[in-house]
């Protein structure tokens, strides 16, 4: 059996899947991005090995992406989130689709034609409104683990309205939300509102609606509320927050397919 | 030569005032030529803003025009002119020139924005000179004949100053001879731009934004003129020889918007990796006037400068662009929305969709500034930029 691997190097954490040959993950690992990210991904490599009991022989290919995709030493190919994340949704749903990505500095709004091949592309401006650094910040505000927003704002019973487009501003409006007596779980709910709206801005939904990544992987809550928001049903891969590094592993068993020769 | 054409401008901007030459400042789509058949040293603020730019000195220059009033949301090019002029730096000093010419008079052309006209009352304030012009209008769909009266007559109209402040009467025959060299002048730099429509390009437009600087400084003179005719044999000889700007050219691409002055040589190299190259741009090609005429060089001028592109209808701009993509055989348009510069970020008023759905070819924004890195993410944009070449491979695979 051969076996292929690819790193998604994010702003915030690295995820790694190792597959077979027929496509099945076999090994994931997740990791802080920290900043040497050359060493997360040894470390990335090395804890999805343990977990499919394989040595690094065993990887025939390995590509990598995300910001860090160009440090890593051992990558074979680099192809850009946008693609990978595509390329591993593609291999779920298999059908046109609408792509929202939600990573912790960039959200994606990608359309994938219904055999695949992406047609359009969108990310958010240079502003962390949308993404999952605005809910860290929120939680952060808040003082609360980031772990316990998506309960909190599931028990939000009262719509309350975050204004700003700015994640800085956004946190202050919260300390008036706070001295006006709302509830925590309302503000966390305005918040995950706050996040949908951004998203609704980026684009229209052609097709299934897809959500991939680590906010839509902890907040099942917020994917609700995008389907509410987008009046659609949303489909969630599995491993949403290692999909961009599925689609890298696919890319890898591809080069394979395609006829190229392992590296050695 | 590009050295010692625009070092000999430079000088003679510098040296002028000393020989008791008079001084305009000028939009960099003004009426240069009226100015020039009045003897007068003509200086583009413009070109200043973008040497602020493409040296990097602009990021630390913006924040001293920002504190004196000065919006960070306002044209980038004016409030790092102004900073520079605060803080006495220029990248003429890097030429060992003084600073930039003190004018003795400022001229202003609104085709582009509002910003030139507020840039240059700054200065008419700062040295107690007169500050005149054309209002332009703007969003212009057919260019009729009102529209071109009116302008032509504001331009008529600006010449009893210019010849009070020049000390001199307009001459119609050096009139005719400067409209004559700037009409050459623009024809030599279309074929200089029209040489990237053969495959491969001799000619990005990276290189095209240096290139630029005597048709938008010089038009109107010989030395321009001498320049480009150089220039244009050898992008000839290129072209006959299969020389590729980019080598194993794959993709092409338009460039809509202005440039991102301090990062032209991060995107070239990016984009030279990638295989494609930025044949066309609206940016270069502004500087293009055909209407030009020295028979009649009121109206042609008013004609010529209300042709811009940056002054038109989303219509008239649409079919320029599906023009521009025919003819360099464009595969895909980057539209850099600058955010100091709305009036030449061209993806605000749903053009690219249109574009997209009309053409059939694929587009990608990005998000940035033409003199203010402060607005600019390098990682998001490079990324960008990577995503929208894979997408243009994918989609050639697949055809």
């Amino acid at each position: 059996m051969q076996y292929f691997c690819g790193i998604d190097i994010g702003a915030a954490t690295a995820k790694l899947v190792i597959i077979d040959e027929h496509g099945n993950t076999v090994g994931k690992s997740i990791s802080r991005s920290g900043v040497d990210y050359a060493k997360a991904a040894d470390k990335n490599l090395a804890d999805a090995l343990a977990a499919a009991k394989l040595s690094r022989a065993d990887i025939v290919h390995a590509f990598s992406t995300g910001y860090g995709r160009d440090n890593v030493p051992w990558s074979d190919g680099r192809p850009t989130e946008i693609a990978c994340h595509g390329r591993g949704a593609w291999h779920h749903v298999r059908r046109k689709m609408t792509l929202i990505d939600i990573g912790a500095q960039d959200s994606k709004f990608i359309h994938l034609d219904d055999q695949g091949h992406r047609t359009n592309f969108k990310m958010n401006r240079k502003c962390a409104a949308g993404t999952g650094s605005f809910l860290e910040e929120i939680a952060l505000r808040l003082a609360l683990p980031v772990e316990e927003l998506n309960g909190l704002a599931e028990r939000s019973t009262k719509e309350v309205t975050l204004g700003s487009f700015c994640t800085v501003f956004s946190a202050t409006e919260i300390l008036a939300k706070i001295r006006a007596g709302e509830k925590v779980e309302d503000i966390v709910k305005g918040a995950f509102r706050s996040v949908v709206k951004r998203v609704m801005e980026m684009g229209l939904p052609d097709g299934a609606l897809v959500m991939t990544g680590g906010v839509a992987a902890h907040n099942p809550y917020l994917v609700t509320l995008i389907g509410e928001s987008f009046k659609q049903p949303v489909l969630v891969p599995p491993d949403p927050q290692h999909i961009g590094a599925f689609g890298a592993a696919l890319f890898a068993l591809d080069k394979i397919k395609s006829g190229e020769t392992p590296c050695s | 030569m590009m050295k010692a054409v625009m070092g000999k401008y430079y000088t003679e901007l510098t040296t002028g005032p000393a020989q008791g030459k008079k001084t305009a400042w000028c939009t960099s789509v003004g009426p240069a030529e009226l100015l020039r058949a009045l003897g007068y040293n003509v200086y583009f603020p413009e070109n200043h803003g973008a040497m602020l730019g493409a040296t990097r000195m602009a990021p630390d220059l913006i924040p001293l025009a920002n504190a004196r009033g000065f919006s960070p949301d306002i044209c980038s090019y004016l409030t790092s002119d102004i900073g520079s002029y605060l803080k006495g730096e220029s990248p003429f000093q890097k030429m060992k020139l003084p600073g930039p010419p003190k004018a003795d008079i400022l001229v202003f052309n609104t085709n582009q924005c509002r910003d030139v006209k507020d840039w240059f009352q700054f200065y008419a304030r700062e040295w107690n000179v007169p500050c005149i012009g054309i209002h332009t209008p703007r969003s212009l769909g057919e260019l009729d004949g009102p529209v071109i009266e009116d302008v032509a007559r504001q331009t008529e109209a600006l010449v009893p100053e210019f010849e009070r402040v020049a000390g001199q009467k307009l001459d119609p025959e050096k009139l005719r001879a400067v409209m004559a060299l700037s009409r050459q002048c623009t024809e030599l730099w279309k074929a200089v731009l029209e040489a990237a429509a053969a495959v491969p390009t001799p000619i990005t437009f990276f290189d095209g934004t240096i290139q630029m600087g005597p048709a938008v400084v010089l038009r109107g003179s010989q030395d321009a003129v001498d320049y480009y005719k150089v220039l244009l044999a050898e992008l000839k000889q290129c072209i006959a020889n299969g020389v590729a700007a980019v080598d194993g050219e794959k993709f092409r691409i338009y460039w809509d918007g202005m440039p991102v002055w301090g990062k032209l040589r991060d995107l070239a190299t990016q984009f030279q990796a990638l295989k494609a190259a930025v044949v066309a741009s609206t940016y270069c090609n502004s500087w293009i006037f055909d209407d030009l005429d020295p028979a009649d060089p009121f109206k042609s001028m008013a004609r010529a400068y209300c042709r811009l592109f940056i002054c038109r209808s989303e219509d008239r701009k649409e079919k320029y662009m599906e023009e521009m993509v025919a003819k360099y055989k464009v595969n895909g348009i980057l539209y850099h929305d600058a955010k100091t510069c709305p009036n030449n970020s061209n993806n605000r008023y749903q053009m690219p969709q249109r574009l997209e759905q009309k053409l059939r070819i694929p587009y990608l924004v990005i998000h940035g500034d033409l003199n203010d890195l402060r607005l600019y993410s390098e990682e998001q944009a490079r990324t960008n930029i990577e995503a929208f070449i894979e997408q243009l491979a994918e989609r050639a695979a697949h055809r």
